[in-house]
């Protein structure tokens, strides 16, 4: 990839990040950094995408530790989930054949398991010798019979936030308008409901979290044509231009997506999540003020209340168990506040909140939400984290997976908010399971137990206090 | 002797191979106070971070030169000094490990010379060795990357005596001035006379195959026989899963003390586990004499009487009765499962010296080995106990497996798709295991990690009712169920 086209995806004007100095994708500091990759932002992206064979162009390190690692689901296919790389070898580096094993694997790929689709993604290593993965994807593709797209993700481009948008410009510039919807299935229709074909982009169907609200798109007659990726279909990348309205959830980094659908098909799109009640509730209205159909609207509110009274019956007596409980909230961007909101519908109250990549709008958003009192914690470190926690006596530390050990170290509970997880929160139901791990969490007696001395000990005993 | 078969297709299907950097990275994690730094881009260290925080359950320090778009092209040298110089400050380490990885190999990194302006830019930080090691990804696997860290540490901690008999580090410039890194301890400590000087203390160069747990339980049998042992690395001490008064650290929470390491030139012997680490124990036998005892595995019988056997040796004391019970318990589990475990066949995947081990072990109990794949080729391969050893990922597993009708697979984490998919149980073993619990801390070795070992081999077997006849698919149903998952699917 070009330095000017990296520029260029660095450059994304619809995302805030990009209004104040800080720059959304800074540059790494060599001995001081955490975080992935291009690639690994790339590959985070599309996986989803069920039908499609995912190769990684390179050496083993980057699909040997990654693949099979991610939470999200398919309803169908599984060819996602078997990992395919070319594994590239010393002669193959030295001897220049890596172009040449690429267009084998692509073609042993369709070979064996009938992609709808080959995604490539190029590495460190192929970049830097210079294989031509555009080229040889064009001639696998004529020889195949199959599409096959390049994604151009080299891991020193920059970062995982980087990736991302390198992904979403992959399937905007390869795939995205190469087909049309298919009719909408007459059994399906109902009198008196137009039905709307939308986009929901950066929804990622974590633990099948997104099964939660999918009923209810379709209860209302809104036909979701692509999730951008969650249990997502080739063919259905495909048609994203033909939809009316697009969402954009919980993640920054495909707003180019939305962004290039508004200028070029005048998709309009707002951003939003499906965390929380108050947040679920605002989507779907979003999505009706954007379509402007008076019986949409007027069937939205009549679900939101319905689902409202129906899930807040259901959360009372976790209420009751989490009310006035102390949380520390350790995220990224846009979920700082997503979040935020689904912990207060619980009663929960989140002492301090992780702000490291959020932009001054969601930084406003919290301040809106929480008050000012609302603390906002700059340094993710370990030891910061900890101090935060004791500092703020919180009961609990909510944060993604890396985080968990050292919670976990210092003797402190702890809910894993990022893709790893195993169980999905998202939309009126989701909320139960949230309560679920929460109390879980809290009240297990394991924190008791290993806060308490050893007989014999002289010493105090390690860990942090709980909060009341 | 086993027949090696070469890579024969363009594509590795369901990987099995983990990479050099990595197995590089777990050594240094072995070593007290220390942090390896990957030589690469940030997605190296990250996604081997994931990888080892997922299999340990444990925060992991690792550390990144960051290289990016610029310093890939111009050069990546100043990103190593600079990574060198931040880790120093910031986190005193007591050693940095420093593997390259694919993308700094193929830019043409020279890793020791950088090591050498990194001392000489510094003098300050002199005093923290940095172990410099090549270990591209493009080549051999997590098993040879960890022996080749093994090597450059000893090579970087027990330098080359000088003809004029002091000792001096090799990367010590021509002019005279030091530049590089010296060991602290023990003026002359690896001098060929100062073997047995510490009467006690037994060196042990613990191989990849080996979990926290086993070498727990091998620091346990040296020190029945009135032994020290110094093990290098140690994970058993900084990846065992522990809680700790500090908490948080930057660095690793045990592992083998860096002081130690230049002292084992005094030991009396060296005992060396797994055969991916003779070379490593070649340069430790040509630098300080220490007499050496080599093992390719520590499980079953056989294995663990030799042993037993060079301890005693060693030492000059009788095996302790404890240990006699111990292997009186083992012969009693290998006569109660060899009902289940004589003529079961046995596909197994794993890294050299593992899938060396387990065939041993199948086979010592009347079992075939059918299926058997390496990631990387190795000396000990034609070793293994099966007709041929397919170098390759779990699909070739998967397809020799149904092939030759296996019962069981032994294998990391990866291959429970491919044991469901052969409706077949899974023994989790080596690495990863993201989801077994207690799967890195598992005993595998000695008379009770071996006896462990079986018995749950044939409560798998059980448990899978193996002797229940295959299922059988209609020849009307064919197609309904060799359906690829894609077909159909486009809506």
């Amino acid at each position: 990839m070009q330095a000017k086209d990296i520029a260029e995806l660095l450059n994304e004007p619809a995302c805030e990040h990009n209004k104040k100095e800080k720059s959304g994708c800074a540059r790494p500091k060599p001995g001081a950094t955490a975080g992935g990759c291009s690639f690994d932002g790339a590959q985070i992206a599309l996986l989803p995408i069920a039908d499609v064979a995912h190769i990684v162009h390179g050496p083993i390190a980057c699909a040997g530790s990654s693949w099979d690692n991610r939470g999200t689901r398919s309803s169908g296919p599984t060819l996602y989930r078997i990992g395919m790389t070319t594994d590239l070898t010393e002669q193959d580096v030295i001897m220049g054949r890596g172009e040449k094993r690429l267009f084998h694997a692509i073609k042993q790929a369709v070979d064996s398991y009938s992609p709808n689709a080959v995604f490539v993604y190029n590495t460190c290593v192929p970049a830097l010798t210079g294989d031509d993965i555009g080229a040889v994807s064009k001639a696998a593709a004529e020889k195949c019979g199959v599409p096959v797209v390049p994604v151009d993700c080299a891991g020193f481009y920059g970062t995982k936030n980087l990736g991302n948008r390198i992904a979403g410009e992959a399937m905007f510039k390869y795939v995205v308008g190469t087909a049309e919807p298919l009719p909408v299935p007459p059994e399906s229709q109902r009198p008196g409901i137009t039905v709307h074909d939308v986009n929901l982009i950066g929804e990622y169907n974590i633990a099948g979290e997104f099964w939660n609200v999918l009923p209810l798109f379709d209860e209302l007659g809104l036909r979701i044509l692509c999730t951008l990726s969650g249990d997502a279909r080739f063919r259905e990348v495909q048609t994203m231009h033909r939809a009316e309205a697009n969402m954009v959830v919980c993640a920054k980094a495909l707003l180019n997506v939305a962004r290039k659908l508004q200028t070029d098909y005048k998709t309009p799109y707002f951003e939003g999540s499906f965390y929380g009640v108050t947040d679920t509730s605002m989507a779907f209205r979003e999505f009706a003020k954007l379509l402007n159909d008076p019986s949409l609207t007027e069937r939205t509110e009549a679900l939101i209340a319905r689902e409202e009274a129906k899930i807040n019956a259901a959360l009372d007596p976790w209420r009751e168990k989490l009310r006035g409980k102390r949380v520390l909230l350790y995220t990224g961007g846009v979920k700082s506040w997503s979040i935020v909101s689904a912990l207060q519908d619980l009663g929960l109250e989140v002492v301090a909140t992780g702000t490291n990549k959020s932009t001054e709008e969601d930084k406003a958003r919290i301040r809106e939400i929480m008050g000012d009192k609302t603390r906002m914690i700059t340094d993710g470190s370990p030891k910061a984290l900890l101090g935060a926690v004791k500092e703020y006596e919180a009961d609990i530390l909510i944060a993604g997976g890396r985080n968990m050990y050292t919670a976990l170290k210092a003797r402190i509970p702890f809910l894993d908010i990022n893709q790893e997880r195993e169980f999905g929160y998202e939309g009126y139901s989701g909320m139960t399971e949230l309560a679920r791990q929460l109390a879980l969490t809290m009240q297990s007696p394991v924190w008791g137990a290993v806060r308490k001395p050893a007989p014999w000990a002289k010493t105090g005993v390690p860990g942090v206090e709980l909060g009341a | 002797m086993a027949e090696i078969l070469k890579r024969n297709k363009a594509l590795a299907v369901n990987p099995l191979k983990a990479s050099q950097p990595v197995g590089a990275s777990l050594a240094f994690l072995g070593i007290n106070k220390a942090i390896p730094m990957m030589h690469g881009s940030q997605g190296c260290t990250a996604f081997g971070k994931v990888f080892f925080v997922r299999h340990f359950r444990e925060p992991i320090p690792l550390q990144t030169t960051a290289m990016d778009q610029v310093s890939t092209v111009m050069s990546a040298d100043e990103n190593v000094i600079e990574g060198l110089r931040a880790v120093c400050e910031k986190s005193k380490p007591a050693l940095i490990g420093l593997p390259t990885t694919g993308l700094s190999e193929t830019q043409g990194t020279d890793i020791k010379r950088l090591v050498k302006e990194f001392y000489a830019a510094h003098p300050e930080f002199a005093h923290i060795p940095v172990v410099p090691v090549n270990t591209p990804d493009f080549t051999g696997c997590l098993e040879s990357g960890y022996a080749l860290a093994v090597k450059a540490t000893l090579e970087t901690m027990l330098p080359l005596p000088n003809p004029d008999g002091t000792t001096s580090h090799s990367t010590k410039p021509a002019s005279g001035q030091v530049a590089g890194y010296l060991p602290q301890a023990g003026e002359g400590a690896n001098a060929k006379s100062n073997v047995g000087r510490r009467k006690k203390q037994v060196n042990v160069l613990a191989g990849s195959f080996l979990t926290p747990g086993d070498i727990e339980h091998i620091k346990e049998l040296v020190e029945t026989f009135g032994l020290r042992p110094l093990v290098l690395p140690d994970i058993g001490d900084s990846l065992d899963g522990h809680l700790t008064e500090m908490e948080s650290s930057p660095l690793t929470l045990g592992g083998t003390p860096v002081t130690d390491i230049a002292s084992m030139g005094e030991s009396i012997a060296t005992l060396v586990l797994g055969n991916s680490l003779f070379d490593a124990a070649d340069f430790l036998k040509e630098q300080t004499g220490v007499p050496d005892h080599r093992f390719d595995c520590l499980m079953g019988l056989d294995a663990v009487d030799a042993f037993v056997k060079a301890l005693a040796d060693i030492s000059g004391k009788p095996v302790p009765e404890k240990i006699e019970r111990q292997r009186a318990q083992l012969q009693d589990a290998m006569v109660d499962a060899h009902f289940m475990l004589g003529f079961m066949r046995v596909a197994i995947a794993a890294d050299p010296d593992l899938l060396y081990g387990y065939a041993r072990l199948v086979t010592e109990m009347g079992g075939e080995v059918v299926a058997a794949v390496a990631p990387a080729r190795a000396n000990i391969l034609q070793s293994v106990a099966a007709a041929q050893v397919a170098i390759g990922d779990l699909e070739d597993l998967e397809i020799a497996a149904a092939k030759n009708g296996a019962q069981l697979v032994i294998s990391n984490s990866h291959a429970v798709e491919t044991a469901r998919r052969l409706g077949v149980p899974l023994l989790r073993a080596g690495f990863p295991q993201y989801d077994l619990l207690g799967g890195y801390q598992r005993l595998w070795v000695g008379y009770r990690g071996t006896r462990q070992a079986l018995f749950d081999l044939a409560n798998l077997l059980v448990e899978h009712g193996h002797h229940e006849t295959a299922p059988y698919v209609s020849i009307y149903q064919r197609d309904s169920k060799n359906a690829t998952p894609a077909a159909g699917q486009t809506h």
